[in-house]
């Protein structure tokens, strides 16, 4: 039988179900025997001990987990629920009971509510199964232990279940209630766990019976046929194949090099990246340097330290480095401690840095020192840069200090549409497709009510890309991509397809990227770009191309 | 009594994360401190139930209440966490 629900996620598992145990049974309405205040002191400590115990979850699991368990904790103690179980035991009931009628009624209350307040009805519920079985002095429900890799199938789970997950033992999830919002989903989400969501009849299923869950296609198939199992196991097989691939450099499956970097925010996670098949790094995030000394900027010496770490881990390789890019989302008091209205248009970036064209000196020499000592490619670039003027300074600048290889990033449209004279100062480009969308839709990457703005499918957004695409193919200067439209399989197909000559991404979207580059060729990959610019909306652009990709392709004997 | 009108800055409103942070900072001042949106009833700032059962989304505004002395610091320091947006990181 097939169920189908929401999937998070692309991958497939294979495995014996395991049920999560059934509630615990509404306690029943008696009259308490030991009296009012004796039932008081029952329910504040199962409370208490529940909260408690909440609390050291949070800190065991750390990361979403943990604000979402402390906010559970804190739910055990609500001061406007206590109030509603003292009413209620003043009436005379047990405290399993008044705990049981006062959860309810705020659950129902939630659960009315709808939406993302619906789904956190269950976050509640949780909390108040957790404190009856105290009471009654059972064990509290959760994750069965099993010593077999098991499909977790349950009505939904609380955060306090998938927090301690052991994920070796977890192929899947699978749930009857729950949207893509709910905490399995999140949490599914966050660590790569299959998954799929709100198939309702997921508690037909029973212990020990196989079942294929395909988060891609959203469905749960039960008593699945041997063929039906052999195809989920060769994909698995496929994707751990992709994962583990000794990895070969980027290239087009007519042999074109897409070299595929990184993008990295410290140097500790450098070695990682490299191990990852990162044949550089495509953009080397400089913030955290900033951020963690404290009030004001780190010295040279303390730069350069920084620098030589991540040079050395890749000897030979390209390492792009971004200068200091604060402001907006990442304001640091000592560049620029005015209020802005909109930070996003104000003074960030290059645009700060030349107002402290101190620190903007000491980062370039500290480069240009840490450069001398290692055997990497060093290459420098500036952050929202939005003139030829500023692109000039920024490369005389440079150039001065003895940097060698330096560009600017291509983040704000007016600098795309005149990429042919930015393409004469620079020796390359970097396009940020994350902020290249923001400006060009004119929505704040960081307001949720106009995110459905932010894709960098949309032609605009193309468009601008193909117009650095052509101006450093007629310069013969690299344009790469660092923004995370990269890390989008099928997108980085486009991008390619558009003059993209690099891709960064974060480490591990690369097995991915790889995987699709090798199917297509540069004609292909122009095609499809074609077909994108030709598009009017971002997600006609993606079906279009989508839809290309998948019609029959030209065989070559 | 000493009030305050505020607009969310949360991008996801004043649930999970944001409504926790707001309400452990209202149950650790020393005065009592009650919130209500829009014109609808005030609830305890201190209980994140009732914070949550608010259904208060980004940009809504909600009014901050409290009294005795303090209640002013009180208030300045729960409105900047009403206007920061927590979701963003």
């Amino acid at each position: 039988m097939r169920m189908t629900g929401t999937g998070i996620g692309q991958a497939v598992a294979v495995g014996p179900v395991a049920r999560m145990p059934e509630p615990l049974a509404t306690p029943a309405d008696v009259r308490s025997t030991i009296g009012v205040d004796a039932e008081k002191a029952r329910a504040v400590e199962s409370l208490g001990r529940v909260a408690r115990a909440l609390e050291d979850r949070g800190a065991k699991a750390g990361g979403t987990a943990r604000d979402v368990l402390e906010a559970q904790a804190m739910m055990a103690e609500d001061p406007t629920l206590s109030d509603s179980i003292d009413e209620l035991l003043g009436q005379g009931k047990t405290a399993e009971r008044a705990v049981s009628e006062a959860f309810a009624a705020f659950r129902d209350q939630l659960a009315a509510m709808g939406g993302y307040l619906g789904e956190r009805a269950a976050d509640l519920d949780d909390v108040a199964q957790r404190v009856i079985a105290d009471l009654l002095g059972v064990p509290a429900p959760g994750v069965p232990e099993l010593d077999e890799p098991f499909v977790l199938v349950a009505r939904d789970l609380a955060p306090a279940d998938t927090a301690l997950l052991d994920l070796d033992k977890v192929l899947a999830l699978v749930t009857s209630d729950g949207g893509p919002t709910s905490h399995t989903a999140i949490l599914a989400r966050e660590k790569s766990i299959v998954a799929v969501v709100g198939v309702l009849d997921a508690l037909s299923l029973a212990d020990g019976e196989t079942v294929v869950v395909d988060a891609a296609a959203g469905s749960v198939v039960s008593e699945p046929s041997d063929d039906e199992i052999a195809a989920a196991r060769a994909r698995i097989a496929d994707r751990a194949a992709l994962v583990d691939a000794p990895a070969t450099p980027g290239a087009l499956a007519d042999g074109t090099a897409i070299p595929l970097l990184a993008n990295l925010g410290s140097s500790k996670a450098a070695q990682a990246a490299a191990d990852q098949g990162a044949e550089g790094v495509g953009l080397f995030r400089t913030e955290f340097l900033f951020l963690d000394a404290g009030g004001s900027a780190p010295t040279i010496d303390e730069q350069r330290a920084h620098y030589v770490e991540l040079l050395e881990a890749f000897p030979g390789k390209k390492v792009v480095v971004r200068l200091l890019d604060a402001g907006a989302d990442k304001p640091l008091e000592f560049l620029n401690d005015a209020h802005e209205e909109n930070p996003a248009l104000g003074l960030r970036g290059l645009r700060a840095l030349r107002v402290s064209e101190d620190i903007l000196r000491e980062q370039l020499t500290a480069l240009a020192e840490a450069d001398k000592v290692t055997s990497a490619d060093l290459w420098v670039m500036a952050p929202m840069v939005s003139t030829v003027e500023e692109t000039t300074y920024f490369v005389s600048l440079a150039k001065e200090l003895g940097l060698k290889t330096v560009g600017v990033m291509v983040e704000v449209p007016s600098i795309a549409l005149l990429a042919d004279r930015v393409m004469a100062e620079a020796d390359f480009a970097s396009i940020g497709t994350n902020d290249l969308t923001q400006y060009t839709l004119a929505a704040d990457r960081l307001l949720g009510s106009v995110a459905s703005f932010q894709d960098p499918w949309h032609p605009a957004v193309l468009r601008l890309v193909g117009e650095v695409g052509a101006a450093g193919a007629r310069a013969g200067k690299p344009v790469g991509i660092c923004g995370e439209a990269a890390a989008d399989p099928l997108l980085a197909v486009v991008l390619v397809g558009l003059g993209a000559t690099t891709l960064s991404m974060s480490p591990s979207a690369l097995a991915d990227v790889r995987a699709s580059l090798s199917r297509y060729t540069l004609d292909e990959a122009r095609r499809f770009a074609e077909t994108a610019l030709a598009a009017s909306g971002a997600a006609e652009a993606r079906a279009a191309v989508t839809a290309a990709v998948e019609s029959p392709k030209e065989t070559h004997s | 009594m000493v009030t305050r009108t505020v607009r969310i800055g949360s991008s996801h409103g004043l649930h999970a994360r944001p409504a926790k942070l707001f309400t452990q900072a209202a149950a650790a001042a020393p005065n009592p401190v009650t919130i209500a949106k829009g014109d609808g009833k005030a609830v305890n700032a201190a209980s994140i139930l009732g914070v949550i059962s608010l259904g208060v989304e980004f940009g809504d505004y909600v009014t901050l209440s409290s009294e005795g002395d303090g209640a002013d610091a009180t208030l300045d320091e729960l409105t900047e966490l009403l206007v920061t947006d927590h979701d963003q990181a």
